[in-house]
């Protein structure tokens, strides 16, 4: 016979202000097995703690069952605290009479009786609970990061100088993102490039740092501690082991391309950097734009002039294999293609409505006006600019329900650039709400409006060209008057959308999205940069829209994480999983199908029948693979498979208990 | 102008405000008040709410300001306001739903709205089809604009645009009786 | 290319030229349109605003003719209006059963809401029409420059026309391209003409065709196509009488059919062209008289800008061989 042990948490006034505590002690008290029972104001508190294992002592417990929050929320403290008892910390089962009755229920009568039913199920179910321990796997302490913006860069010297060795793939030709092609940053303004660069060089040069440029992940398999990730090297067809980054062969290349880095405003040729600061600081050519690769003609002018005779037509992908114990993803984002959506906004055909990204690169320096602010249609100085916030942003119908969160600030901070580098300058910002939480962000934005921008709280209706102007229609729903700029040039602040490919970074590593296609976290509030792979977090706006400075605090975060697995020779796994009774495997292997984890593998073995030795196939768990879901368990035909924590046995016992 | 008192407006309206709701079909917590409806708005320059206006005075309760409004009444129902609304809000169906409700408690803002789909409907209820003749002289008449467009008679008697006799339907029983129906349909609402 | 046809009260009257030159051009490129027997007025633009039932009565009792009619064909609607009213009688038939039912009662006439609605916009710009209008082309426009003007209703609201984009339609510019006009590209193709306010709030809706001119004239419209009796008497009417006052805008107005006729060589008097406020035949006999365009690849109306612009100062010298 078992000896269970019943304690009923009151949670302060959450259990017990809907349910009555006394009653279901009382009824606890003839349950099966139950041979002491007792009701704590908070079970969870130390002194809480405590009278449980007194009580184990006192009443030579050997199992307990515990009523209160979710197991979510206490599991683990109470397997912590039988950790130090004679019991094993899996001889417990919670019921969880706050999440799913207190806080769901008024009917005090009936949530009261729905609380001795969950009792009751979880007293029948830990009679047949099993002693579980935990084993262990090694660690391979080697870093991914995946993505090369601020976000990768961050996390990945983090890790870097806490000494492990990190890989970090970037898809594009160089480190940098989204970042390093902005002019200056809010609300500081500093220069985005002196912050940015010099944090891609300590990248590219860290001893413990692998970049790895023109990349991108091609197959993930493995788990926590020990992931195996194939890269796909694209061809470059330029040696980079060998080049110096002269530059010769981008001035000799005959063929101009439109440059993605300078937003479609300039040229760049078919081999090419994307800019100069790039890292590393060497070209790649683009062989849909080559002449000698695509066909066009014979041209092979930078093989012919390259000094270090580094150019190499027949260059190929390669797959590079390695194995890491912890991956980061930054793949960070790109702006909503405002033209497929917006015909009110002329859909692209105005040359003069332009996006913020296209601004950073007008006001930039090194951007291909050098710093001015000129019209793209003309070359002209605009006098007189609006901008639009939330084009595509909180606007469900067109575009993406939520707010992208940095628009408001960028768009205070182009006002105030219009506003500072053009004389006699107009400048409008067309809004919805003004959201300013940030340090020293409210102060920004006042300094805009003090700096003249004029702000009108309205959604623009529509942009169209009249007589070489811009008009702007929009409402100031603060006046109620309807009212139009006259405009020569218009900024439209567009929404943040996840980076193209998102999808097949996420269905690689197993980890989620929500229905914006952001990745999604383990817990919003908990658990921000981690996933639910084990081993696998969240750096940067692939997780959702968010500024500078968050990107680097939640790069900073997911490193640090990476770190503490990394701290341990050993990582502890977690003992519910699927356990196989390879007597009754048949060897179907549709469980090996069914596993969305890849934990479970098939494997000849032997087995004496009759006296004969015989050898059959069977499916084995891969103990660091299985998450424990039961998807297998549901699916096998033969019932050969259980849950650990989780058996048919136990769950039966449950049924009983609410049904019989 | 005068402090209007929420508590109470939202207290004394509120069956009706969820009655417009339900017949328009529009959810009016859906409007976060943008004004990109009011600002692409070709009639909005003669209304007295504009449509952000409209919705929002709805939001608040004050339906005694929508009804006498002459927003509904003005509306051309051309729908560039829900094409472009950030969460498609059918302001076209809302102020079909306000225009009939007053004017079933005889409340007609603007009255040469109210003659021309008076005129048009007996047009329609006599002859099965529109007579533009007659439709253009009822309402000059009942109107009291009694020489708007009148130039424009004589060319276009000349030109055949339009005749002194109706084009008709054959069974002109038909097309009154479904009037009618319609028409008592809506009464008993 | 058979459709039922539903004419509409406009087009036996204000939009005389309209019925005219459709009648022309269907028969010219064998287009068939069998005209609904005993059709009534649609309602439009009265009706919506007295009974929600009204409005969707009046079309269906032509819908359920349709059936009755019996040739399971799409209905082709040359008036927006009416097309409009139509396009919501069907969506509310095919919405519930009881909806369905209930306009049964109504019109006291089986209506299954079997037939789809176009309007006859969309039966030109589909590509057996436009063949069939390439191969009848005698004339040329020469590149006169057409503002092509859609107003609301054929592409608004767009679940319920399903037709056309409703910012930057395209399928009457793609019909002028084919007859040698050059569409210009201008911002006003579906702003509101203010429909029948023009009559009854005329002080609110009269700027409003006053702006649609100016937008076409300020993008050097010679001319504006359309393809709605309403929309067309509002533009070619008002026009008239803003240039009594002040002569400021020389830019006729037509429907698209016309200027289809036109092309294939029919005379004006036929499609009764003479029949505008804003004088329109002269404008066409001029296009035909000038030089033709010089045979360019049929380039899609006014492509999208290209926003990529030659760098004007290269930052390194590049010296090509």
């Amino acid at each position: 016979m078992s000896r269970t042990g019943v304690f009923i948490c009151h949670c302060g006034t959450n259990i017990a202000a809907v349910v009555d505590i006394a009653k279901v002690v009382e009824k606890a008290k003839s349950m099966p097995n139950v041979v002491y029972v007792e009701d704590n104001k908070y079970t969870c508190s130390e002194p809480g703690q405590q009278a449980i294992k007194d009580a184990i002592v006192k009443h030579k417990l050997d199992r307990i069952v515990i009523g209160s929050c979710s197991p979510r929320m206490h599991e683990p403290t109470f397997r912590k605290m039988l950790a130090s008892t004679e019991i094993n910390p899996y001889m417990l089962e919670i019921a969880n009479l706050r999440e799913q009755c207190s806080w769901v229920h008024t009917d005090r009568e009936k949530a009261t009786d729905k609380a001795i039913d969950l009792v009751r199920m979880a007293v029948a179910k830990v009679a047949k609970n099993h002693a579980l321990f935990t084993s262990s796997i090694p660690v391979t302490k080697r870093a991914l990061v995946v993505g090369g913006g601020i976000a990768g860069i961050q996390a990945a010297l983090d890790i870097a100088d806490a000494g492990y060795p990190v890989t970090l793939v970037e898809r594009e030709p160089s480190l940098g993102g989204k970042m390093v092609m902005l002019d200056k940053t809010f609300p500081t303004m500093d220069c985005s490039a002196c912050i940015c660069t010099p944090k891609m060089v300590d990248a590219g040069q860290h001893p413990n740092i692998t970049v790895m440029t023109s990349c991108e992940v091609e197959k993930v398999s493995g788990y926590i501690g020990n992931f195996e990730v194939t890269i796909r090297q694209k061809a470059t067809y330029v040696d980079h082991s060998v080049c110096t980054g002269c530059g010769i062969c981008e001035l000799k290349c005959p063929s101009k391309v439109t440059s993605e880095f300078e937003q479609g405003m300039a040229q760049r040729r078919a081999i090419y950097k994307p800019f100069p600061q790039a890292v590393p600081a060497k070209p790649v050519i683009d062989a849909a734009n080559c002449r000698k690769l695509n066909g066009k003609a014979k041209c092979g002018i930078c093989q012919t002039q390259c000094p270090q005779g580094c150019i190499n037509f027949e260059d190929e992908d390669k797959l590079i294999t390695n194995t890491y114990g912890a991956i980061v993803i930054a793949t960070g984002y790109e702006l909503i293609d405002w033209k497929s959506i917006y015909g009110e906004y002329g859909g692209g055909q105005y040359p003069d409505v332009i996006n913020g990204l296209q601004f950073e690169r007008l006001v930039n320096a090194s951007g291909p006006t050098e710093g001015h602010i000129l019209r793209p249609s003309d070359g002209k100085e605009p006098k007189s600019v609006v901008i639009v916030k939330c084009v595509g942003s909180r606007d469900p119908n067109k575009g993406k329900g939520y707010c992208s969160r940095a628009c408001c600030m960028y768009a205070a901070k182009h006002a105030h650039q219009v506003l500072e580098k053009i004389d006699n300058a107009q400048c409008y910002v067309f809004y919805i709400d003004v959201r300013t939480a940030g340090k020293a962000y409210e102060e920004f934005y006042t300094r805009t409006l003090e700096d003249g921008a004029i702000y009108v709280r309205g959604r623009v209706s529509k942009i169209y060209e009249e007589d070489g102007k811009l008009i702007c229609k929009g409402e100031d729903t603060l006046s109620g008057q309807t009212v139009s700029v006259a405009a020569d040039m218009v900024v439209l602040e567009t929404a943040m959308v996840p980076a193209a490919g998102v999808e097949k970074v996420a269905t690689l590593m197993t980890i989620s999205r929500d229905n914006d296609n952001w990745l999604q976290e383990a817990h919003p509030k908990l658990r921000p940069v981690e996933t639910h792979t084990a081993g696998v977090f969240l750096a940067g706006v692939c997780q959702g829209p968010k500024d500078i400075p968050d990107t680097v605090a939640q790069a900073s975060a997911s490193a640090a994480k990476v770190c503490g697995i990394f701290s341990k020779a050993e990582l502890q796994t977690n003992p519910m999983i699927s356990k196989v009774d390879i007597e009754k495997c048949s060897g179907c292997g549709d469980c090996a199908g069914i596993c969305p984890y890849k934990a479970i593998s098939m494997q000849d073995m032997e087995f004496i029948e009759h006296g004969k030795k015989i050898t059959r196939r069977v499916s084995t768990v891969n103990s660091g693979l299985c998450q424990g879901c039961g998807a297998c368990v549901a699916g096998c035909r033969p019932g050969a498979i259980d849950l650990l924590g989780f058996t048919n046995a136990q769950i039966l016992e449950e049924v009983d208990a609410l049904c019989l | 102008m005068v402090e209007r008192n929420l508590t109470e407006a939202i207290a004394k309206n509120k069956a009706n405000i969820d009655a417009i709701q339900a017949k328009s079909g529009v959810d009016l917590k859906e409007c976060y008040q943008c004004g990109k409806c009011s600002a692409g708005c070709s009639m909005a320059a003669g209304m007295d709410l504009k449509p952000r206006e409209v919705v929002r005075y709805l939001q608040l309760g004050l339906w005694d300001d929508v009804l006498k409004s002459n927003s509904p009444w003005i509306c051309a129902s051309c729908h560039t306001c829900v094409a472009r609304c950030p969460h498609n809000v059918d302001i076209p169906s809302l102020m079909e739903a306000v225009r009939q409700e007053a004017k079933r408690q005889g409340i007609v803002p603007v009255k040469e709205v109210d003659v021309f789909t008076n005129v048009f409907i007996d047009s329609v209820k006599k002859n099965g089809k529109l007579h533009d003749l007659m439709l253009t002289g009822m309402y000059n008449m009942k109107s009291g604009h009694l020489m708007q467009d009148a130039w424009a008679g004589a060319p276009m008697l000349k030109s055949g645009k339009v005749g002194l006799r109706p084009h008709t339907v054959k069974d002109k029983e038909a097309v009154r009786r479904l009037i009618k129906n319609s028409l008592k349909r809506g009464e008993s609402k | 290319m058979k459709y039922s046809y539903y004419p509409g009260c406009s087009l036996s009257s204000t939009g005389l030229e309209y019925g005219l030159s459709t009648r022309y051009v269907a028969k010219k490129i064998g287009m068939e349109l069998h005209e609904i027997p005993d059709w009534n007025c649609c309602g439009a633009t009265a009706a919506h605003s007295m009974n929600h039932d009204l409005a969707l009565a009046l079309p269906a009792r032509n819908l359920a003719l349709v059936e009755k009619q019996g040739l399971g064909l799409e209905i082709a609607i040359p008036c927006a209006a009416c097309y409009s009213r139509m396009k919501y009688a069907i969506q509310a038939a095919r919405s519930s059963e009881k909806e369905r039912q209930k306009i049964e009662e109504i019109i006291e006439m089986p209506y299954e809401a079997k037939n789809d609605a176009i309007c006859l916009l969309e039966a030109f710009a589909r590509e057996d029409a436009q063949a069939a209008v390439k191969e009848k082309i005698v004339k040329s426009l020469n590149g006169l420059k057409v503002a092509s003007y859609y107003g609301c209703l054929l592409v608004r609201p767009a679940g319920v026309t399903q037709f056309d984009d409703n910012e930057n339609p395209q399928s009457m510019d793609n019909l002028m391209t084919l007859i040698g006009a050059k569409p210009v590209n201008w911002a006003f193709k579906t702003e509101c003409c203010g429909a029948s306010h023009q009559v009854d709030a005329p002080k609110v809706a009269r700027p409003l065709i006053y702006n649609i001119l100016r937008n076409a004239k300020a993008n050097g419209a010679e001319a504006i196509v359309t393809a709605c009796p309403l929309c067309m008497m509002n533009l070619d009417m008002r026009e008239f009488e803003f240039n009594k006052a002040k002569k400021e805008f020389d830019i006729p107005v037509y429907y698209f059919t016309e200027l289809l006729g036109m092309a294939m060589g029919a005379d004006p008097k036929e499609l009764g062209m003479e029949k505008h406020f804003t004088p329109a035949v002269a404008r066409i006999k001029e296009a035909f008289k000038r030089p033709p365009e010089e045979e360019k690849p049929i380039k899609k109306a006014k492509a999208k800008v290209e926003e990529v612009k030659e760098e004007e100062k290269p930052k390194e010298a590049i010296d090509n061989e």
